[in-house]
């Protein structure tokens, strides 16, 4: 049993590949983690997309069969290369998979990739469950070759993260061996090389579509006449469900589309709905052919579908539910222990706009922190900080600062700094060591020295970086330690020169923060006066205990005291940030 | 195997280890025969949050989500978790839900309680409703992350599989030190309910 993620690992070692790169994003990440684990297999995570596709276009013009992998908006960060590698085409089959997020259970934005295999003019596979995406991964690298072009595979999280039986098979050898042959023609995309490749892509297109007639992951079932649906990935399993007797047209190539197949399927059935997740893209093109058909004024274009949203959309009947129990939301949050606490309860003294990026961290912005105030895209913050800056102008300085994560920076946010250096800009950047890339599971990355595999690697020397790039004051404080860490801060957003205070302590997730013994406190009752000072933290194992005005009294309390703290043994990581907070000296460390 | 499916929701908080305890109950039913899809989230939601798994079992599975109001069992590591895909149980389904109460942000900071009667809530969406201690039965064993396996063993009563499916699957799909506790916790939550509490029945 396997999910979409290990199926793609293991279709791709089935297929022979010899190097895989990646930047970890949900729901892609498994994918390299899987595959790392196959002898023969080269695989590493790249500092971000863009470089793991061109170390994957590197390979396959090295001869041999090459996969980059990355979450929707890793294409954005790699579309540069990729759009240009259509012109190229390849020499080893080239596969770039592209794991969706409808519902956004782990991103910033919903963003539909079907467009870009239209717009970079790549053919794009679509599985439908684990079974296909080991097959389709194969595939992709057969038609990568025959079709000299990169191949898109296109997931969504119910296919990454779904698990199903998935049979396998025997590992292939490589189809030719590796080595560069030099191809001026082919490889270097001067105006007048890829303005003959331009010509080949198009024809290359036209033969695409023409397969795409007959390819066998493009299928009709036929059922019921009465209605014909169209679908493709994970929709096509919650129609199965919603209309076993219903007719089917299943893509499995998303593009190009097969123009006949839909014709055929449309003379065949009364009536055409489309079901497709996000945008309209299958519709368009139906309708584009002038098939009238329904599609989303029947199914929502925003987040994911189930089997009850597709029968209710295309039957128009609500069947009545149970009501949803009201409860207290449980939204994620920072761990117990978990370094960013104490940096952003520190900076939210500061009242300054915090400029936020992608990580863990964002969920500072959450209550009862609350201390984060924009989180647009990998690396955006030191960007967003300095264009704030400039717009402010000099009254504006110290009023916001950049807080980005050592991943996050490493994967885009080093010309950001270089920016502010460059343009005498003076913001002060904030920068999250953790010794991980920690949202998506504890990755490695340059910072951390060890590489994918887990062998011991060159260590980024981050201070050393930023100030290579011209940052005269970079500052590591230790972000448990809040006093000082807000006392560094409150002297570096007053500098009129760029700054970077580097937070330093391990994610409390890392195995080796987990085997190490740790204290665990606790609040002394007879101490607690109920101010709630520990409770602004937001750690999770900090408990309120609301008391009435007679369980009060039987405490001992004042009768106006509503409740006190406890904290919950079984959370505690011993970080020691609550103590300080506590200016009756309530919180101790509990005995054994 | 006959035809028999089934739809299991499973609902915790993260890091209670729900993705763990849908890994050993695929594998069971894997070994059994049967066709198995479950479908669950990473990232994110794991800092916490209120975390789902939707498991589904029969000769052939489509899709890999449960439709709310079709859960056959809904198995809940948290009391409000149930009560928050308590939609999701289909009519005379089965709820396991675990009595450990994990405060949400809003309670642990105080600006609300957590919620009273969350039983009697629960009865009235079914009276086949399970309540067990698996924190309890846990800790007994001083092993605080045993709860899942706890749950599974008390979930175990109302799933169409052998004792023994169970334990090959904990054998495969564990490291091969931490078997032999959660054997034991598997074990001593299948004792928190009373053999004969009915299986589910479709």
């Amino acid at each position: 049993m396997l999910s979409g993620n290990e199926a793609i690992a293991r279709g791709a070692y089935e297929a022979g590949v010899k190097v895989a790169s990646a930047y970890p994003g949900t729901p892609s990440t498994e994918i390299l983690e899987s595959l790392v684990s196959y002898e023969g297999v080269y695989a590493e995570w790249a500092p971000n997309e863009k470089v793991a596709v061109e170390v994957a276009i590197g390979a396959s013009m090295g001869g041999v069969r090459a996969l980059a992998a990355m979450k929707h908006v890793g294409v954005n960060v790699a579309a540069d290369p990729i759009f240009t590698a259509s012109y190229t085409g390849v020499r080893g089959g080239l596969v770039i998979v592209t794991a969706d997020d409808p519902e956004l259970h782990s991103s910033q934005n919903e963003q539909d990739n079907r467009h870009y295999a239209v717009a970079a003019k790549i053919p794009m596979l679509e599985p439908s469950d684990s079974f296909e995406a080991k097959e389709f991964t194969r595939l992709a690298f057969e038609l990568s070759e025959r079709f000299d072009t990169p191949v898109f595979l296109r997931t969504t999280t119910r296919i990454s993260h779904a698990k199903g039986v998935v049979p396998l098979g025997e590992p292939s050898g490589p189809p030719f061996p590796p080595g560069f042959a030099r191809d001026p023609a082919k490889w270097v995309m001067l105006p007048v090389n890829a303005k003959r490749r331009h010509v080949l892509v198009e024809e290359r297109t036209r033969a695409l579509a023409e397969f795409a007639e007959t390819f066998d992951g493009n299928r009709i079932e036929w059922g019921d006449r009465s209605l014909g649906i169209v679908t493709a990935g994970v929709s096509y399993q919650y129609v199965r469900e919603a209309f076993p007797e219903a007719s089917v047209l299943k893509l499995g190539l998303a593009y190009p589309l097969p123009s006949r197949l839909f014709r055929e399927f449309a003379a065949g059935v009364s009536r055409v709905v489309v079901v497709e997740e996000l945008d309209p893209y299958l519709e368009t093109h139906v309708k584009a052919l002038g098939i009238p058909a329904q599609g989303k004024e029947l199914i929502p274009i925003v987040g994911e579908l189930d089997p009850r949203i597709v029968r209710q959309g295309i039957t128009g009947e609500a069947v009545p539910l149970r009501a949803q129990e009201n409860v207290p939301p449980r939204p994620p949050s920072l761990c117990p222990g978990c370094p960013h606490r104490g940096l952003f309860f520190a900076l939210k003294k500061l009242k300054v706009a915090v400029l936020g990026d992608i990580g863990c961290y964002t969920l500072a912005a959450l209550p009862p922190l609350g201390a984060m105030d924009s989180c647009i895209c990998m690396g955006a913050s030191i960007g967003n900080a300095h264009g704030m800056e400039k717009a402010l102008g000099p009254e504006g300085k110290g009023k916001a600062v950049a807080v980005i994560g050592d991943s996050t920076f490493l994967h885009s946010g080093i010309p950001g700094l270089m920016d502010i250096v460059y343009n005498r800009g003076c913001s002060t950047v904030i920068l999250l060591d953790n010794r991980t890339t920690a949202m998506t599971g504890a990755q490695e990355n340059p910072s951390t020295g060890k590489t994918l595999r887990g062998d011991p690697t060159h260590r980024l020397d981050l201070p050393a970086l930023c100030r290579a790039l011209g940052v005269e004051h970079v500052y590591v404080v230790n972000p448990h330690d809040m006093e000082r860490t807000e006392s560094v801060l409150r002297r570096e957003i007053r500098r009129p020169a760029p700054s970077v205070v580097i937070t330093e302590a391990p994610c409390v997730l890392l195995p080796e923060h987990r085997k190490k013994q740790r204290p665990v406190y606790e609040v002394i009752p007879d101490l607690c006066t109920g101010c709630k000072a520990c409770s602004k933290l937001g750690c999770p194992a900090i408990e309120w205990v609301p008391f009435t005005p007679e369980e009060a009294v039987a405490e001992g309390k004042k009768a106006t005291q509503k409740g006190m703290a406890r904290i919950n043994p079984l959370l505690c990581d011993g970080c020691n940030q609550c103590p300080p907070l506590c200016k009756f000296q309530a919180i101790l460390e509990r005995k054994a | 195997m006959s035809g028999v499916r089934g739809d299991v929701f499973l609902a915790g908080v993260g890091g209670q280890g729900t993705l763990l305890a849908s890994e050993v109950l695929c594998e069971a039913f894997l070994l059994s025969g049967y066709d198995v899809k479950k479908s669950e989230v990473h990232g994110m939601a794991q800092r916490g949050g209120a975390v789902t798994t939707h498991l589904r079992f029969g000769p052939k599975v489509f899709s890999p989500l449960i439709e709310p109001g079709k859960a056959d069992l809904l198995v809940a590591f948290e009391k409000i978790e149930a009560l928050r895909f308590a939609h999701y149980l289909r009519t005379g389904g089965v709820m396991v839900v675990n009595a450990q109460e994990i405060f949400p942000p809003s309670v642990a900071t105080g600006q609300e309680r957590y919620p009273e009667g969350v039983a009697e809530r629960l009865r009235a969406v079914t009276d086949r409703l399970f309540l067990v201690d698996a924190l309890a039965a846990a800790l007994a064993m001083r092993e605080v992350r045993a709860v899942n396996m706890v749950m599974v063993g008390a979930a175990s009563h109302f799933l169409p599989l052998p004792e023994s499916a169970y334990e090959e699957a904990l054998e495969n799909r564990l490291p091969a030190g931490i078997v032999a506790v959660n054997t034991r916790a598997f074990r001593a939550g299948r004792a928190l309910i009373p053999p004969g509490a009915g299986a589910l029945a479709r």
